[in-house]
């Protein structure tokens, strides 16, 4: 087809892959913004799942909010942000600020809802036996239960890294670089090569990602689970 | 936006018929996409359970659809199919099958085995087990995954916008008014957008509890 | 017996084991009108080296009383003396770690190996990771797993009777002076129950630790126990006891019922031929006669032979010679009430030649010791 012609075209000219707007610098745009939010999203949202899972309180009231935000659409809100951020910083309030925000919105619940039902789920005679070894709280929380809850933990950030990959385009669409801003450009100048060359890239990227959370999560993850359904 | 008020409410009550249309729109293109998607999904969810074999080949495929960006699809398929609401169907359809097709066969694998065993002891045909037992326990789980497919579609109807003016349903607010740097009108694109997105979800929450009276307490996230 | 277990103490066990006290213990739920009481005024000692069981219905409050001594349940009245000291004004996480606790799931931690999870407590008490290795591979050679094979492995690859013994393992490690168990041998099939039982007694002998022990069966309270406590509903003490007494005496109607109409069978069974005043050899009739080793509990003897439908049964040695001639009415004055037999429990330290599948009575017309 002629499509796969004009996008390895693209892909291969070696003028695309220098400069601001070239492969590599909105490959690091991508990634960096998609990392800064992942990261933002677990500060909070793991201690806080963690913790509500290990002692059990208030879970119903944050997880119901943290579903309520997983039903917003990540279009929606990065446009809603651009009046309101702007207004905060006129540069980065209309290029950065809007989809980094709504990427930590879309990772925040994942992370937080797997993070509390992993804990929860545990075995409460495992914790007792720890607490009646003489483990402080503490101990118990991360020596027993992460652990054991780590593959369903896992599932959660590496579910949030790639939504937050691939749904990070959209902020091409406002103001935003990334490896959105070929799929944009190539449709704004019908340019085929362009714009399939962008989407190539993005999925190569999430599909790496993805690939390299499971070798993560098969080292880190104790053998003795290995029988076990996670979740 | 500086010196403007924030809402203008002369531009709104002057466009509440389009809106409304936009709404519809939006409406109209997500209804299709979850009703054709949930079809197709039932097909192959069916067809998954009868060919074990063929289920882990489906979820591959399925995670790799579901990491190409919305945003790219719509685009890269206007290059191949053109520019009409098909072309648009056709990703909306892709994503909810992806969302559906794993919960229709985990709820039909969380019927517990000794449930089915006890109805086939009673003399139930298949076909009256199907119908009268293995659905109805089955159905939290295929709504979770209603929910799930009802709430991101609508999302991603949003993102059509991208294709067009004609297109995107209340997306087209977003996108409008941020290129005219129109504060009232991505409110109303986004809000209402958002407005929808919540209230399918609580929508389906509420159908779920109805339809499973005998469950005792619900899992997490759906 | 205290001193019999404290001669028999191995290099094992080099602590030593704490004397237990309940002192009107009291553990209530609720408030004011709804309150209830799961176990109410609960007192009785246990000295050190001793096993004691705490035995009753479901809701008798055993288990919650158990809990009470590692505190995962906090008393509302009364004191638990540990060696004198309360356990109440210690620090719970230094008591804990003294405190050996074993529960029927076992709750061997699945992220973690065979090894690892005996070697939890050692961990968590800062000893060096040589020290708890060599440890880990002591005590599992103690619970009878070859250290070699079973350290690396993970607990779903384990049986349900290999996890018991990891378990107790794991409880021992920190060389505690008092053992909590609940119902440790309950989720075990009954045959691999009765080995891990007279295996846990064999271990007792050398470590001569003081052990809390719950169960709900009677036979394995009586089995096990060098003092039962019978519990009842609402929480009680229905009696305390050497376990002989309890069966002998009851002292309710309650107890009575709950150690079952055949207690006098059951009393038996804590007795052997070599505690049985012996009749002399008959003359005649040798041939085809039922034998009994010393080891033989009374009651299996007696059930041979009421099955053989015989006079008598001749008694063997050691050294599997006639020594004496056992009759039914002889079995059934031992059961007198003015006769107290003077073993307490088959593996007890006063009954020689215990053989090590401790138990059966291997009875053969041709005699011999298995």
């Amino acid at each position: 087809m002629d499509l796969i012609g004009a996008t390895a075209a693209w892909l291969s000219d070696p003028a695309h892959w220098q400069g601001a707007n070239g492969i590599p610098s909105r490959l690091l745009e991508h990634l960096a913004l998609s990392g800064v939010s992942l990261l933002l999203a677990a500060l909070v949202a793991l201690p806080l799942g963690l913790w509500i899972g290990h002692s059990g309180r208030f879970s119903w009231l944050v997880v119901t909010s943290a579903n309520a935000w997983r039903a917003l659409p990540s279009f929606a809100v990065i446009g809603l942000l651009v009046p309101f951020t702007t207004v905060l910083d006129a540069n980065l309030g209309f290029t950065l600020y809007p989809t980094l925000v709504a990427m930590i919105v879309l990772a925040g619940p994942p992370i937080l809802v797997n993070a509390y039902q992993g804990i929860a789920d545990v075995d409460a005679d495992l914790v007792e036996a720890a607490r009646a070894m003489g483990m402080k709280e503490r101990q118990i929380l991360v020596g027993v239960e992460i652990p054991i809850a780590l593959p369903v933990l896992a599932t959660g950030i590496r579910s949030a890294a790639v939504q937050v990959i691939a749904t990070a385009t959209l902020g091409a669409a406002f103001g935003f670089g990334g490896l959105g801003r070929f799929i944009v450009l190539g449709d704004a100048n019908q340019d085929n090569g362009e714009l399939f060359g962008g989407v190539v890239l993005v999925a190569a990227l999430a599909l790496t990602t993805l690939a390299l959370f499971l070798v993560l999560e098969r080292r880190l993850v104790s053998a003795g689970l290995a029988r076990r359904a996670a979740g | 936006m500086n010196g403007e008020p924030l809402i203008r409410w002369d531009w709104l009550f002057a466009h509440l018929g389009p809106i409304a249309d936009r709404v519809g729109q939006h409406l109209y293109l997500a209804a299709i996409a979850v009703s054709v998607g949930f079809a197709i999904s039932f097909v192959l969810a069916a067809i998954s359970i009868r060919r074990r074999k063929l289920y882990p080949f489906v979820t591959v495929l399925a995670t790799a659809a579901y990491t190409i960006p919305s945003f790219a699809m719509f685009a890269a398929l206007v290059a191949i199919t053109g520019l009409s609401v098909f072309t648009a169907e056709i990703p909306l359809v892709l994503y909810t099958i992806v969302l559906f097709v794993p919960n229709i066969v985990a709820g039909f694998d969380s019927v517990p085995w000794d449930v089915l065993d006890a109805a086939d002891g009673m003399g139930y045909t298949r076909g009256q087990r199907w119908w009268r037992v293995e659905l109805p326990l089955a159905v939290p789980l295929v709504v979770a995954g209603l929910r799930l497919a009802s709430v991101s579609t609508i999302g991603l109807v949003t993102v059509s916008a991208i294709l067009g003016d004609s297109f995107g349903g209340l997306g087209y607010y977003i996108l409008d008014g941020y290129h005219r740097h129109f504060t009232t009108e991505i409110l109303v694109g986004g809000l209402l957008s958002i407005g929808l997105a919540v209230i399918a979800d609580l929508g389906f929450v509420l159908l779920q509890r109805l339809l499973t009276p005998w469950a005792a307490r619900r899992t997490v996230g759906g | 017996m205290t001193a019999d277990a404290a001669a028999g103490r191995s290099a094992a066990s080099r602590t030593g084991a704490a004397a237990l006290e309940f002192r009107g213990v009291t553990k209530r739920y609720g408030r004011g009108e709804q309150a209830h009481g799961a176990v109410n005024d609960l007192s009785f000692e246990i000295p050190s080296g001793a096993i004691c069981v705490l035995v009753g219905p479901s809701g008798c409050g055993k288990t919650t009383s158990l809990k009470m001594v590692n505190r995962l349940i906090e008393p509302t009245a009364g004191e638990i003396l540990l060696d004198g000291v309360n356990v109440l004004t210690e620090d719970v996480t230094a008591l804990r770690r003294r405190i050996g606790y074993v529960i029927q799931q076992v709750g061997l931690f699945p992220h973690l190996t065979v090894g690892r999870n005996v070697a939890v407590v050692p961990a968590l008490v800062g000893w060096s990771k040589g020290r708890q290795l060599a440890r880990a591979d002591e005590l599992l050679s103690l619970v009878g797993l070859d250290p070699a094979s079973y350290r690396n492995r993970y607990p779903y690859q384990l049986s349900g009777g290999e996890r018991q013994r990891v378990g107790v393992a794991r409880a021992l490690a920190a060389d505690p002076p008092l053992m909590l168990m609940d119902e440790p041998f309950a989720a075990v099939d009954p045959i691999v129950r009765e080995r891990l039982q007279d295996e846990f007694l064999r271990l007792q002998r050398d470590l001569a630790k003081t052990i809390l022990f719950v169960t709900h069966d009677i036979d394995e309270a009586i089995k096990m126990g060098d003092f039962v406590a019978v519990m009842e509903e609402g929480g009680r003490l229905a009696q305390f006891g050497p376990p002989d007494e309890i069966l002998a005496h009851p002292a309710s109607d309650f107890v009575a019922r709950f150690v079952g109409a055949d207690r006098g069978l059951k009393r038996l069974s804590l007795v052997t031929i070599a505690d049985l005043e012996l009749a002399p050899l008959p003359a005649s009739a040798r041939a085809g006669l039922p034998t009994f080793t010393p080891s033989t509990k009374l009651r299996d003897a007696l059930s041979v032979l009421l099955a053989a439908d015989s006079r008598g049964g001749i008694a063997l040695d050691e050294e599997g010679q006639p020594c004496g001639f056992v009759t039914v009415d002889a079995i059934a004055s031992a059961l007198a009430d003015d006769r107290q037999p003077t073993a307490t429990r088959p593996g007890g330290a006063t009954t020689t030649g215990v053989s090590a599948a401790a138990g059966d009575a291997k009875v053969t017309a041709a005699g011999g010791d298995s």
